[in-house]
């Protein structure tokens, strides 16, 4: 699978950076080129293997629900680009 | 289940489901310590975590996994004693990590069901095909100033149960009894509040229509809606526009969409419109969510009786039509103060006054059953006044108003209004006397076989005892008399 | 011997022994970084009157004969743990001025334990490179240089390249680093220290700003094993914090050192000899194993067949979760903002503006893997490979209680060598991203120099929650390498 690139476009946007269109071409040749390297993997017979998502072999640790944390928003806001009051500010989304 | 929608091309069935989400009842959020009361100073509710500032990481709270839980069994449905969390990324103002952390692949609860009664006493089972545990994004707000949105977390990472059923409705009508039915379980279980003008209990509602027969059509979802009236309404206007647009020879989009009730309306939600590649993966922060049957077992033993099982006892153990039991279980708080009125009285006489004259009294004074115009225990003194034949039941009603202005025990108002009922037939005689004696021509009349006059003289003579004389007594000496 | 040359250990006596400071210490250090940062680059921030602050108070402690086990000793922390009031930047642009209200764990354990710091060491952006060269704040200088070419810059590995460069230049006695994929043991086998990625799970996490969460460990780099068991006692410990670290004891890993290999099996997995590996590494590998046979252990052939995979495994699987982890940088809450026209236009600019060409890289081919269509064919497969990798090793060590294997396929390589060739620069983690994807720990310990006289290291791998013998193993290959050779850029 190499990408075109429409496709670079795409996965651009998806992950929200801004990619100028001169820029297109020499990304498209340095992410098919980790792609193609990638795809060694299809060599692997993965029939019936569990995928395995990490490392820890544990399972989900539960905390009492208990109020240990918030009243802070000072803090939270403290490095705030944009911020009015006791809110954070964005450019006016429409729903 | 005859409810279609006339085209000009025939009749068009629709196809209808709900993904509720239920805000989890718990102190604290589901992945961090902050607090989750509705209505806090703007971020004041905010962790670190909730922020997503570098490095902060997921734990998870033990009693929102429990109310998940506690829910799947209250619908009937199987327990995932493995589940996982996934990652749905999205990029928002109000998503401060990028992603919410929900439950994909592996919910925590499968499929179960949901029993509904539609007006015409007609039932009916709605399949859910699942209940997963997610975290709530937080609050923009857009009308603060004209240039900005304005974002509070206050609400992001509040625990929500993602409530999914199966397109099992055809009607607004099956999906409003759907979402009362819903929010009465939930509100039993202690789970969720059912609040929707809070927005702890909302809808996205899945619409499509077909023609008789015919197998699904494009669906859109209806995101958001805050009201059962408003979902009933959604759905009907959704359902006619897109059999407009499939009439006008169009196809209808899969979108979502938001509903204006002030136009009666739907729109596609702009917000949203490049936002469908989610790239779901396991959340790799946290592990695989194992349940042990020993708790499972645990929290199915603490869980309440629930609405269907406490009608069908009512129906049984006092002898209530089921549409009245429907009325008293509708609340828990409600069926509580029922029982307590009806415990060892007349069940029945304890249902009428309270769906009689009680809850007038309490929808005129604007009150709730938690706090009730009349007390619980006032309510069988005054049914045990009439069980005992202290006060006739005319007298009962006139009782009952006077408790609910002055707030006093109904014994306290018989004895000092003096209401008893009279039972010394003596005293009836007299008056009976009187009567006769000052309507000669009337008995007279009578004895002439004019029976019907016989509840003329039965009036006379409760007007002349100011409606104390016992009703029975009163007619024995009035047949004797008149003989 | 100047105060900056010695050990962690031997500091650690002295100052016990109130025959030295903290404060003369760390002012030797502060005085060292002085002299020589402008230049190495190790440091993106220097504490200097934090540090002495700490200093003081630790020469109060020690002076009352109260003292924890790191009480005076100088350290320098890589720019990727959150410090409560000092700015963090993982060596991005994006996060722009941002200063943490908070303390990652690691760092906090070291604090607990009276250690002081020095500075905010320089990283690869977000710790996604392996020579340092992706830093928004500059590359850094390897304090080695090559004898025949004593000009040329090279490069510390990375992506803890200004720890590995503070502590073989003695700006520091120990440092904190991380390791995803190698970024510990790399640049510690390119500097000539010893660096050691512990048991996935054995650090907390919590406060460390993230870029593969399922793979990410904090560990130590410092001058000596015995160093780096020191530091690890202090950093690692149960977190409730962090849904992943292991509720477990934390083992007197210092004491492991002197245990010798007696009776120890110790795996060679043929599959490490990769064709084209350089005579020396073999060499090196070779003379290690025969270190360890003289002292006592048996040398075992073992078998990882799925290893070769472990690079474009890891390669699927860290962009996939960075691809996540970074989407909070947007702008919004703290940070770097580019304004745009509207919010998704502003996430854009920012995001454009704010990270660094590699780590776009990664964050697309993350994005990608994981998009409609392509999620089974790459990060599903990915998994299932990860699980046959994991396997391997649990099956190896059913057999040896550690494996030794090269740390890297060469030494240091010079700056802008590699940049222009991202998969060229992905191989220099092919003997350390297994580990990561198998949550076992690894250790690198300095064995030897090669024809141009730089470090190179050997890397000893151990069974899950097993550092004791790693840090066994690895002071053996230490005691015989008698490693004593010194950097040409050193305080
Ligand atoms: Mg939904
Ligand atoms: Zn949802």
């Amino acid at each position: 699978m190499s990408l075109d690139p429409a496709t670079v476009r795409r996965i651009a946007r998806l992950a929200r950076i801004h990619v100028e269109e001169a820029e297109v071409a020499k990304l498209q040749g340095e992410l098919n080129g980790i792609l193609g390297w990638i795809e060694q993997l299809n060599e692997v017979n993965v029939d019936g293997v569990e995928p395995l998502a990490g490392a820890a072999q544990m399972s989900l640790r539960m905390r009492d629900d208990v109020v240990t944390d918030g009243g802070i928003a000072d803090q939270v806001l403290a490095n705030a680009p944009g911020r009015a009051g006791a809110f954070f500010t964005v450019p006016k989304v429409v729903e | 289940m005859s409810y279609t929608i006339e085209g000009k091309t025939g009749a068009w069935e629709l196809v209808i489901g709900l993904e509720v989400h239920a805000q989890v009842i718990s102190n604290a959020k589901l992945f961090s310590g902050a607090a989750t009361e509705f209505g806090a100073e703007p971020n004041s509710q905010v962790s670190f975590v909730d922020a997503a500032f570098p490095g902060m990481l997921p734990v998870i709270n033990r009693e929102c996994v429990a109310q998940a839980v506690r829910t799947g069994l209250g619908l009937n449905a199987q327990i995932n004693t493995w589940s996982r969390f996934d990652r749905k990324n999205y990029f928002y103002a109000d998503l401060p990590a990028g992603y919410q952390i929900s439950q994909y692949q592996h919910p925590i609860v499968g499929t179960g069901e949901i029993e509904i009664e539609l007006e015409d006493g007609s039932t009916r089972i709605i399949g859910i095909t699942r209940l997963h545990l997610e975290q709530d994004a937080g609050k923009s707000l857009h009308d603060q100033n004209p240039t900005k949105s304005y974002i509070d977390l206050n609400r992001a990472g509040v625990a929500l149960m993602e409530i999914v059923s199966e397109p099992d409705m055809r009607t607004p009508e099956e999906a409003g009894a759907y979402l009362r039915k819903l929010r009465t379980i939930l509100r039993y279980l202690g789970t969720c509040d059912g609040n929707m003008e809070e927005g702890s209990m909302r809808a996205d509602v899945n619409v499509s229509v077909r023609k008789a027969g015919e197998g699904f059509r494009t669906r859109c979802e209806v995101k958001n809606v805050n009201s059962v009236r408003y979902v009933m309404q959604a759905i009907e206007a959704e359902a006619r526009r897109q059999v407009e647009v499939w009439e006008s020879g169009g196809e209808v989009e899969q979108e979502t969409r938001l509903f204006e009730p002030a136009r009666g309306i739907t729109r596609p939600m702009r917000s949203k419109e490049d936002a469908h590649d989610y790239r779901y993966f396991p959340d790799p922060d946290l592990l695989p969510l194992v349940l042990d049957e020993a708790w499972i077992a645990e929290l199915k033993s603490g869980l309440p009786e629930l609405p269907d099982a406490k009608r069908a006892r009512f129906v049984r153990d006092y002898g209530l039509p089921s549409y009245d039991a429907g009325v008293l279980v509708a609340e828990q708080a409600t069926a509580d103060f029922y029982e307590t009125v009806a415990k060892g009285r007349d069940a029945k006489a304890a249902a009428n006054l309270l769906m009689g004259d009680f809850f007038a009294a309490m929808n005129r004074l604007g009150r709730s059953i938690e706090n009730p115009p009349v007390s619980a225990a006032d309510l069988g003194g005054l049914l045990d006044l009439v069980a005992d034949k202290t006060i006739n039941g005319r007298i009962a009603k006139e009782v009952f108003e006077a408790m609910v202005e002055t707030g006093q025990p109904p014994a306290a108002i018989v004895e000092a209004k003096g209401l008893r009922q009279v039972t010394d037939t003596g005293a009836i005689e007299a008056a009976i006397d009187k009567v006769l004696e000052a309507n000669a021509d009337k008995v007279a009349e009578y004895r002439g076989g004019k029976d019907k006059l016989f509840g003329f003289f039965v009036g006379q003579t409760m007007k002349a005892m100011a409606g104390k004389g016992n009703p029975a007594l009163v007619n024995d000496v009035l047949k004797r008399k008149l003989g | 011997m100047s105060l900056t040359d010695l050990t962690l250990a031997e500091a650690r006596a002295k100052l016990r022994a109130r025959e030295v400071t903290s404060a003369e210490l760390t002012g030797a250090f502060l005085e060292a970084i002085g002299r020589l940062n402008k230049r190495l680059n190790a440091y993106i921030t220097v504490t200097a009157e934090q540090a002495m602050e700490q200093a003081r108070a630790a020469d109060a402690a020690l002076a009352k004969g109260q003292h924890g086990p790191l009480t005076g000793i100088p350290l320098a922390i890589k720019d990727l743990f959150c410090t409560r009031g000092v700015r963090t930047t993982a060596g991005s642009n994006i996060l722009g001025p941002f200063v943490p209200p908070y303390e990652s764990t690691v760092s906090a354990n070291l604090l607990r334990d009276g250690a002081v710091f020095l500075g905010k060491a320089n990283l690869d952006e977000f710790a996604m490179g392996s020579s340092n060269e992706t830093s928004a704040f500059g590359g850094v200088e390897n304090p080695w240089k090559r004898r025949q070419d004593p000009d040329a810059v090279l490069v510390p590995g990375g992506s803890s390249g200004g720890s590995a460069a503070a502590v073989a230049a003695r700006l520091a006695l120990g440092a904190t680093a991380t390791d995803t994929g190698g970024s510990i043991r790399q640049p510690a086998a390119f500097c000539g220290i010893a660096g050691i990625k512990p048991t996935y799970g054995r650090c907390s996490r919590w406060g460390t700003v993230a870029f593969a969460s399922s793979l990410d460990q904090a560990g130590p780099v410092a001058r000596t094993v015995e160093d780096c068991a020191i530091l690890l006692g202090s950093m690692a410990g149960f977190d409730p914090k962090d849904s992943t670290s292991a509720d477990r004891p934390v083992p007197d890993f210092a004491a492991a050192c002197g245990r010798g290999v007696k009776g120890m099996r110790i795996g060679v997995p043929r599959e490490y000899r990769l064709d084209g590996m350089s005579d020396e590494i073999e060499a090196l590998w070779k003379q290690g194993l025969d270190w360890l046979r003289e002292a006592g252990a048996e040398i075992v052939d073992v078998s990882l067949p799925y290893t070769k995979y472990a690079l474009p495994t890891y390669y699927i699987v860290a962009p996939a979760e960075a691809s996540s982890n970074l989407a909070r940088y947007d702008g919004v809450r703290f940070g770097l903002r580019v304004d745009g026209e509207d919010l998704a236009d502003l996430y854009e600019r920012t995001r454009a503006a704010g990270f660094g060409a590699e780590v776009k890289r990664r964050v697309m081919i993350g994005t990608y893997v994981l998009s409609a269509g392509y999620y089974d064919a790459y990060y599903l497969r990915a998994q299932k490979v990860r699980a046959l990798i994991l396997k391997d090793f649990t099956d190896a060590f059913g057999q040896v209680d550690a494996i030794v294997t090269p740390s890297t396929p060469t030494a240091a390589f010079g700056q802008g060598e590699r940049m222009d060739d991202p998969v060229a620069m992905y191989l220099n983690d092919v003997f350390t991203v297994p580990a990561n994807l198998a949550g076992i720990p690894g250790m690198s310990v300095p064995a030897g120099l090669n024809a141009d006289g730089l470090p190179l290291g050997l890397q000893v791998l151990g069974k899950p929650f097993d550092e004791e013998s790693v840090f066994a193993v690895s002071a053996a290959i230490e005691r015989a390498a008698a490693f004593s050779a010194r950097p040409a850029v050193m305080a």
